[in-house]
């Protein structure tokens, strides 16, 4: 009893000490807090950034008019969106020319959308707000959303029909029922050009090729080639039928016009069918206003990508990405497999098992570009020269493996991703306790009926964290993709409905390729930078997506085996 | 019965009414090619009938336990001399088929280690092993398998939950049944109970004298009392060496050896 007491007295004279508290591993323990709570707040800071710049982009913002004295000393009417604001010196004004009031030392200067860049030649401009004289919010004032030309703002005027002015009491009205019918139009056009046509373009092509491969084989006989032009005649047919269908339909849409006013009284005739969408987001309520945002968000996510990619969606971007880390996790996932049960498992651990597993490791450590070059020699060039050359021949000059792709593609981030893939088997197999190999084995299984029917099932959880990992290496990566297949605008999907439907041969979009060519190669950077942020939110919930599917399988593996680990 | 010449160097003459399921000759074992870890065991172990092995830690019952289904082949340098004959072969020749030997010659192990399947699965690895898969035939051997480890009452209404849900004793039992479901002749126990609580002891014990019936068994194991109730024969091994191999009755009772006699008395071990 005694001996307990002076123990606890020696502790206390120590416990305010300095020395004491950092042996308790308190000061660690902050340490640690710190670091932990650094990185989550920088991981979620940088996702709510581009969340909150990406996903602003689709509200519809409301349209200011005001009175601005130019630089001249006149005033303007002029109509926009206020986009920025910051301050700015008064010295540097007055350095690029501009004449301010002596007095001040910084003004608020404006970023204003005005759009109208084929009227203006220009989509935005900076205003300094003390100019501003006037200032309204016209609820009659609209959006239009166009196929070219970025954005409009004005007044609508009139509708015209044919070239003759049609009179109502309602011209937004009518303009939006006429919107509607050029819509019905557009759609119907896309499908046919799309669907029907891009069909018969397509079996043309394949024709042609067929009959270069005739040429090739040396075949004189006409009956064979008789067939071909049959189809062929066939197909001209139906084309010629779907071309006068498709005058016909573009006459009808090019019926309508709007005349449009702009807030300094221009007067601008507007096609209707290269309006996209139109409204007043002055008038909108609450209710309006989302459920433009929700579709506009959604057009983003399901449409074709136009003007140089600055307007419309995306949706063939994020149709190839996830094609092509899905195509790659079907590659990697068995090469990966096979290589780390053989090293784990087969081969005499040795030296040489030794140097190989330390090579694969440093694999991992490549930079990706590299593997880009290694893909577009080997891969591309030399596979699929070769391919051509063997399969294509019919199609040379023009390559059809022999150039980068989504096969391609895969294959090289295949190739990036494996060390991530044979190292994580190589250690599911290490966890795999030697009673259950012992058990199966004096059962009278082999070695391979162990590992098949044993072994490898109870290491997939572990063999699934490496496809994790590998699948979250692969969307991210953009730098090797620019070698082996990524174009800026692919014309079709690399899985669509024409036979054989997976085309892997050919180009595809890319989210990551898609912010660099946006953001930093478009001719608009100032308009396309919302769309850049709200490029890079998709691409991380794709990638997350993916990796939920991955943890997903493997948490279901994992309960299959649980109890392992006990 | 009352030969008491039983010792290492001069293996006993069977009694006449007894078969010989294992005969060991000559028995050299070394780890690494050069740590001899048995030295010249020579042994005859009767059919149909327990035999356990019994000796302080370390003593090399186990790896002989091991060299009678060659699962000393997973360890690398370990090399192996003399013969173990079983069912007339000699089982050390390298063209024997290794997964048929253990088809004949089953194992349980010190802890059970079921597969992470169902119980119904885990007793018919071995039959698909051997590429039974009719349903048929597998459902009736599962039966008959998990009857004979006095299991069936305990899982038949669950045949297709994991065998991780058993309790540790059941899952040894289920260990047994998987090791029988595939009929072998010799069934080695390797300290099958000592991760098992009494009752759990006491039932494996009991099925142990059951199974005996139809199957030469062979058990290693640390309790003294257990060696004593349940094995016809034992043997006392020390330091890699067979001190002393006899009728159990008599090597409990009366061990010829100095050795013996301090261990089985508690003076070491």
């Amino acid at each position: 009893m005694t001996s307990f007491r002076k123990k606890v007295k020696v502790k206390a004279s120590h416990l305010d000490s300095f020395g004491y508290w950092v042996k308790t591993g308190a000061p660690w323990v902050w340490i640690n807090a710190a670091a932990v709570s650094a990185s989550v707040m920088l991981v979620v800071g940088l996702l709510l950034l581009i969340a909150v710049r990406g996903m602003g982009h689709f509200w519809p913002s409301e349209v200011v008019e005001l009175t601005y004295i130019e630089d001249n000393g006149q005033p303007h009417v002029i109509s926009g969106k206020v986009r920025d604001s910051e301050e700015v010196e008064a010295q540097r004004l007055t350095e690029s020319g501009l004449d301010v009031p002596d007095n001040v030392e910084t003004f608020e200067r404006i970023l204003f959308k005005t759009a109208n860049r084929d009227v203006t030649g220009q989509d935005f401009r900076w205003i300094l707000s003390y100019r501003i004289q006037e200032q309204s919010t016209p609820p009659e004032m609209v959006v239009l959303e166009r196929t070219e030309w970025g954005d409009f703002i004005g007044r609508v005027e009139a509708v015209e029909e044919s070239g003759k002015t049609i009179t109502t009491d309602d011209a937004w009205a009518l303009f939006l029922e006429r919107l509607d019918r050029a819509d019905e139009l557009r759609e119907e056009i896309k499908e046919l050009e799309r669907g029907e046509i891009g069909a018969i373009n397509y079996q043309l092509e394949r024709l042609r090729l067929d009959r270069r491969e005739l040429e090739l084989d040396g075949v004189m006989d006409p009956t064979a080639y008789a067939g071909i032009e049959r189809q062929e005649e066939e197909l001209h047919a139906r084309y010629r039928e779907l071309e006068a269908r498709l005058g016909d339909l573009y006459r009808e849409i090019r019926r309508d016009a709007v005349r449009m006013r702009t807030s300094d009284g221009e007067e601008v005739q507007l096609q209707l069918a290269n309006i996209v969408d139109g409204w007043r987001p002055n008038s909108m309520n609450l209710a309006q206003q989302l459920g433009h945002y929700v579709y506009k968000a959604w057009m983003f996510v399901s449409d074709d990508p136009r003007e140089a990619n600055t307007e419309g969606g995306i949706f063939p971007a994020i149709y190839g990405t996830i094609l092509m880390v899905l195509l790659m996790s079907v590659v990697v996932a068995p090469f990966g497999v096979v290589a780390g049960v053989y090293l784990r498992e087969y081969a005499k651990q040795g030296l040489l098992t030794r140097t190989i597993r330390i090579a694969v490791n440093n694999l991992a450590g490549v930079p990706s570009i590299v593997y880009g070059v290694f893909g577009l020699g080997f891969f591309v060039y030399t596979l699929g020269g070769s391919i051509d050359q063997l399969f294509f021949e019919a199609a040379l000059p023009s390559p059809t493996f022999g150039t980068g792709g989504l096969f391609w593609a895969s294959l090289t981030l295949a190739l990036l991703t494996l060390p991530v893939v044979i190292v994580s088997t190589e250690e599911g197999l290490s966890r795999i306790p030697r009673s259950i190999r012992e058990g199966s084995l004096a059962l009278g299984a082999t070695k391979w009926e162990t590992l098949w029917r044993t072994i490898i099932p109870m290491a997939s959880p572990g063999i699934m964290t490496g496809l994790i990992l590998a699948v979250a290496r692969a969307a991210g990566e953009v730098a090797p993709l620019m070698l082996v297949g990524v174009v800026k605008l692919a014309p079709s999907l690399p899985l669509d409905g024409n036979y054989p439907f997976l085309h892997p041969e050919r180009k595809f979009m890319h989210l990551g390729f898609h912010i660099y060519d946006v953001g930093f190669q478009s001719p608009n950077v100032e308009a396309a930078r919302p769309l850049v942020y709200a490029t890079a939110l998709l691409l991380v919930v794709v990638i997350v997506l993916l990796n939920m599917l991955a943890i997903h399988i493997r948490n279901g593996l994992r309960e299959k085996y649980k109890g392992l680990e006990s | 019965m009352n030969d008491s010449q039983a010792t290492a160097a001069a293996p006993e003459a069977p009694a006449a009414d007894e078969k010989i399921a294992v005969q060991v000759r000559n028995l050299d074992l070394y780890y690494d090619r050069t740590v001899q870890a048995l030295y010249d065991i020579n042994l005859d172990i009767p059919d149909r009938k327990v035999t356990a092995f019994i000796g302080p830690s370390g003593c090399g019952k186990s790896t002989l336990l091991r060299c009678f289904n060659r699962m000393n082949d997973l360890i690398d340098d370990c090399v192996i001399e003399g013969k173990i004959i079983i069912e007339g072969k000699n089982i050390q020749k390298k063209k024997i088929d290794v997964a048929e030997l253990r088809r004949q010659v089953g194992m349980v192990f010190q802890k059970p280690n079921p597969f992470p399947k169902s119980i119904y699965e885990n007793v018919a690895y071995g039959l698909r092993i051997q590429g039974i898969n009719k349903r048929r035939v597998l459902e009736d051997t599962v039966e008959w398998a998990l009857k004979g480890a006095a299991l069936w009452d305990e899982v038949k209404d669950r045949l297709q939950e994991p065998a991780f849900g058993l309790s540790g004793g059941q899952q040894q039992r289920l260990v047994i049944a998987r090791a029988i479901a595939v009929q072998p002749k010799v069934i080695l126990l390797d300290e099958p109970c000592s991760a098992l609580d009494p009752i759990s002891t006491l039932k494996i014990e009991e099925l142990i004298h059951e199974l005996k019936e139809d199957y030469t068994i062979i058990i290693v194991t640390h309790n003294m009392q257990q060696a004593a109730r349940v094995s016809d024969k034992t043997a006392f091994m020390y330091l890699g060496k067979m001190i002393e191999y006899g009728v159990t009755d008599q090597i409990f009772t009366n061990p010829q050896e100095k050795r013996t006699e301090d261990y089985i008395t508690g003076r070491y071990g």
